[in-house]
């Protein structure tokens, strides 16, 4: 089968367009605070991320501390529990995850990855970051008001997220919702530059069959988000309204302690349409800029091509498309008529297939491979058995009669965490470790390393399996303490109190991370332009870091694809796209690689 | 080597725990148990991929580690293999998702001659009510709750006359009689749901909604809000007793009916604003003379 490679081979079209003049910074704050080249963008957008992120974590030590020893921690009240649970979820999903794959991982790769100088639109690439750092400013500004951040659950259902039974229902719910709308403003600033640079500004012969998957998984989820965050932004306007105007959009006629209250007529079944209509294409917008950047972890470290890379490429695309029309599965008992279950179990459950097939590709791209147990390799490796174990118990949720005792309990809890959570921060880890000698031209430390990732794998795994199965139990999430429940053994307290402290664990590991992070920044190993011999364009760059405009004085011309790992008769294990045919092969080598120019098609 | 054992211990550690769990569903009380069937059903369907999956990267791992002058076979596509693996990803699928289907909709359709009650629910407590002798839950409305009607019953309707009320006590439900469950709230969004029955369904304030079960063993349960309610959420409690037919009736002799209550909270003497008399006018109008 080689000649489904060779179709990526040489073929260079014409250019088309001419070079752009590039932004040239004229100051020190020009080029490193309100700086407009992508790469400074990228990295604020990550340190911001973290750092927010951070906060998330804490939050997570704190509810964990109450589940596992409850009435143990006395400045811990059901208040406080809920406000955390619901900071911790807001954060991790929008402010961390989004934020740090596309406008970290996107900012730097794009234009590195694509062969270009920088983003299309540099100016708004720029708005785009200080408006998200807005609104995490905003976010932390709602810790601070009177009765706290808001504690309606990261979903924020109304009617309760705006009535005053809820924590935070004063000022904090207000933050929330203004701080979402400011971040979605924020985003779409960027996410149309991801798009049109993936779109226009692709180096000669980089077609869109031979773009790395990660800028395949991070385009498509770019363009997820540009449709899905519409239908939180108004949500997040209506709700406002119904807050400060009190109109009712999701408010009905509501008699709350006693009391008959103002509102009439609203749905709030409505805002949940509203909110997963965005929410489920959400776990894409996370999911997919992870498996594309795992795809090519696990390419570059076995040295081999990725398998199927053209069926890899659909089924990002066939899983993009299918995820709008999944969004009511998160519904299944909230009182939407019960015969939509028949459509949404039918389209959540054929979603499995493009998604296994990524699997059976990942772990295909192994076999008969050069495996080499890079920490990359090991994160994408970790990443893979998070990623089949929460999968499988989204088939769970996803066939509608088993959601129902299933939904709202800690299987839930278990499952959104392995599948969006564990697994994408363990492909997020495996990228820093990737691309660090890129960013900073140092390789990170390996034997500290090797301590966070077996820490943060094992330790996550024992954390969140065990939790599926209080799940079956019956216990649910969202419980400030269980009480008096005659079906829960005390050994699920035990359990609990277990999971608490492998969590406290990890989380402290990560501290060994940070300063892996700092540390290697002075004193790591020198990594020269390729320290992994892998075949993409940020790799060739002329300096390491990349300087302003990337690429020094010409762009580089792309022959073939990103996955030329193991050609048969070539010089090295890999071949740059950049490199010319005329290079590829050894002395007396087959002239497999370099067959005459032809058309794409 | 490591690595590839670490894989088997994950892979082994995960399959055993499952085994072992000492935490697993509660013994069924409702006729349900098909759902429990369609969890087994994707336990085994899924657990032989994950199992596959693993095993398949622990061998790749330990066979084609890294040595001196290894060099990767180079086979972009196999489109048999592919088209393979897709077929058999799609038999499993399908092979979850048409019982699942099968049981939703049994789960959807009422069964005619269900008995009816109504669960009713705010912060932070449940109150429920049965439709009396007649059969039928009367007619209700939240703009209609005050202190002396806190169902919001419509004292028009007929039907809610006999309609007995429970607050702050336990519902009886009885034995391997099929009910169908109404669900309302006056306040925010709740959840009522028992581990043993299986069956859930939010409560949305502004309309009513419902699931249906039969309760196949007598026993007190737990009842629990599973959805998020506000700061006092783990506090919403509740029991459901089933009984068999004796103990039900007998119970159910010692529950108040709307009429009674309203009588009771009525004024003694002014028999203008007397709202039960009207409502028993209002009955002796509609009802047919026989």
């Amino acid at each position: 089968m080689v000649d489904a490679a060779q179709d990526q081979v040489n073929f260079v079209p014409p250019a088309e367009v001419e070079e752009v003049e590039l932004y040239h910074p004229k100051s020190w704050i020009t080029k490193y605070v309100f700086s407009q080249d992508a790469k400074v963008i990228a990295i604020q957008y990550s340190f911001t991320a973290i750092a927010i992120g951070l906060v998330a974590l804490v939050l997570s030590w704190l509810m964990r501390l109450q589940l596992g020893f409850p009435e143990t921690f006395s400045f811990i009240e059901a208040e406080d529990y809920y406000q955390f649970i619901t900071m911790h979820g807001m954060i991790m999903v929008i402010y961390l995850l989004t934020a740090l794959f596309l406008g970290g991982f996107g900012n730097y790769l794009i234009p590195l990855m694509l062969g270009a100088r920088d983003m299309v639109f540099p100016y708004v690439n720029m708005l785009s970051y200080w408006v998200y750092l807005l609104a995490v400013l905003v976010l932390v500004a709602s810790f601070f008001v009177p009765g706290g951040p808001t504690g309606a659950g990261w979903t924020l259902y109304p009617p309760q997220a705006i009535l005053s039974g809820t924590p935070g229902s004063d000022g904090g719910i207000i933050l929330m919702l203004v701080s979402l709308a400011l971040f979605i403003v924020g985003f779409t600033m960027g996410g149309l530059n991801y798009v049109v640079t993936v779109l226009q500004a692709r180096t000669r012969g980089m077609t869109l069959m031979r773009m790395p998957l990660t800028i395949w998984g991070i385009f498509m989820a770019t363009v997820l988000a540009l449709l899905a965050f519409p239908a939180l932004f108004v949500g997040a306007v209506m709700m406002t309204l119904d807050r400060i105007l009190g109109t009712s959009f999701f408010m009905p006629a509501i008699v709350q302690f006693g009391e008959q209250m103002e509102y009439g007529g609203g749905s709030p079944i409505l805002f949940q349409h509203l909110f997963w209509f965005f929410g489920h294409p959400e776990v894409y917008i996370v999911a997919l800029p992870a498996f594309g950047i795992v795809s090519d972890l696990i390419s570059v470290h076995a040295r081999r091509h990725i398998f199927g890379y053209r069926l890899m490429v659909w089924a990002i695309v066939i899983i993009g498309a299918l995820s709008f029309i999944v969004w009511a599965h998160h519904m299944y008992v909230s009182g939407m008529n019960p015969w939509f279950g028949f459509f949404f179990a039918t389209t959540t459950l054929i979603i499995a297939v493009p998604t296994a097939i990524k699997v059976y590709n990942w772990v295909l791209t192994l076999w008969r491979a050069d495996i080499h147990l890079t920490l990359p390799m090991l994160f994408a490796l970790a990443f893979i058995v998070a990623f089949v174990n929460g999968g499988i118990t989204g088939l769970f949720l996803g066939n509608v009669v088993v959601d129902v005792p299933l939904s709202d309990t800690m299987f839930v809890v278990a499952h959104f965490h392995m599948v969006m959570g564990v697994a994408p921060i363990l492909v997020i880890f495996g990228a820093i470790y990737h691309w660090y000698p890129k960013m900073t031209g140092r390789m990170l430390n390996v034997p500290m390393g090797h301590f966070h990732f077996w820490v943060t794998f094992l330790g996550s795994y024992a954390i969140f399996l065990p939790l599926h199965y209080l799940g079956f139990l019956g216990v649910p999430r969202r419980y400030y303490e269980m009480g008096d429940t005659s079906f829960i053994p005390d050994s699920a307290q035990d359990l609990n109190a277990f999971v608490s402290v492998i969590a406290l664990v990890v989380g402290l590991a990560q501290l060994v991370f940070l300063f892996n992070i700092g540390w290697s920044m002075v004193k790591g190993k020198k990594s020269g332009p390729n320290p992994w011999r892998a075949t993409t364009l940020e790799w060739q760059t002329p300096e390491t870091p990349p300087g302003h405009g990337n690429f020094g004085e010409a762009l580089p011309v792309v022959y073939r694809w990103a996955y030329a790992y193991g050609l048969p008769g070539a010089k090295e294990d890999f071949v740059p796209q950049n490199l010319p045919p005329d290079q590829v092969m050894a002395e007396g080598g087959e002239d497999l690689g370099a067959p005459a120019a032809q058309p794409a098609e | 080597m490591i690595v590839a054992v670490m894989l088997l211990l994950v892979t082994a550690g995960t399959v055993i725990f499952h085994f072992m769990s000492p935490w697993w569903w509660t013994p069924i009380a409702s006729n349900w148990g098909y759902i429990d069937d369609t969890i087994i059903i994707t336990f085994w369907i899924t657990g032989v991929v994950f199992v596959a999956v693993m095993l398949f990267m622990a061998y790749c791992v330990l066979r084609f580690r890294h040595r001196a002058g290894q060099r990767s076979e180079y086979e972009p596509e196999n489109k048999k293999l592919e088209w393979w693996l897709t077929i058999i990803t799609g038999i499993g699928v399908a092979g979850m998702l048409i019982p699942g289907l099968f049981v939703w909709n049994q789960f959807v359709t009422v069964p005619p001659g269900a008995a009816e009650i109504e669960v009713m629910a705010q912060q932070w407590q449940w109150s429920f009510r049965l439709p009396g002798k007649d059969g039928e839950l009367g007619t209700s409305n939240a703009l209609l709750i005050n202190g002396d009607n806190p169902f919001g019953l419509n004292p028009d309707d007929p039907n809610g006359r006999d309609d007995v009320l429970i607050e702050a006590d336990d519902l009886h439900l009885r034995l391997d009689v099929p009910v169908k469950v109404s669900l309302r709230s006056l306040d925010v969004l709740h959840d009522f749901y028992v581990p043993e029955f299986r069956a859930k369904m939010d409560m949305v304030p502004g309309m009513v909604t419902y699931f249906w079960l039969t309760p196949i063993r007598t026993g007190t349960f737990d009842i629990l809000c599973f959805e998020l309610c506000g700061v006092g959420h783990h506090d919403m409690r509740g029991n459901v007793v089933v009984d068999d037919a004796a103990a039900y009736e007998k119970w159910l002799q010692e529950q108040e009916t709307f009429a009674q209550t309203m009588a009771r909270a009525a004024p003694p003497m002014g028999q203008e604003t007397d709202i039960a008399l009207k409502a028993d006018q209002a009955v002796a109008r509609t009802s047919p003379q026989d």
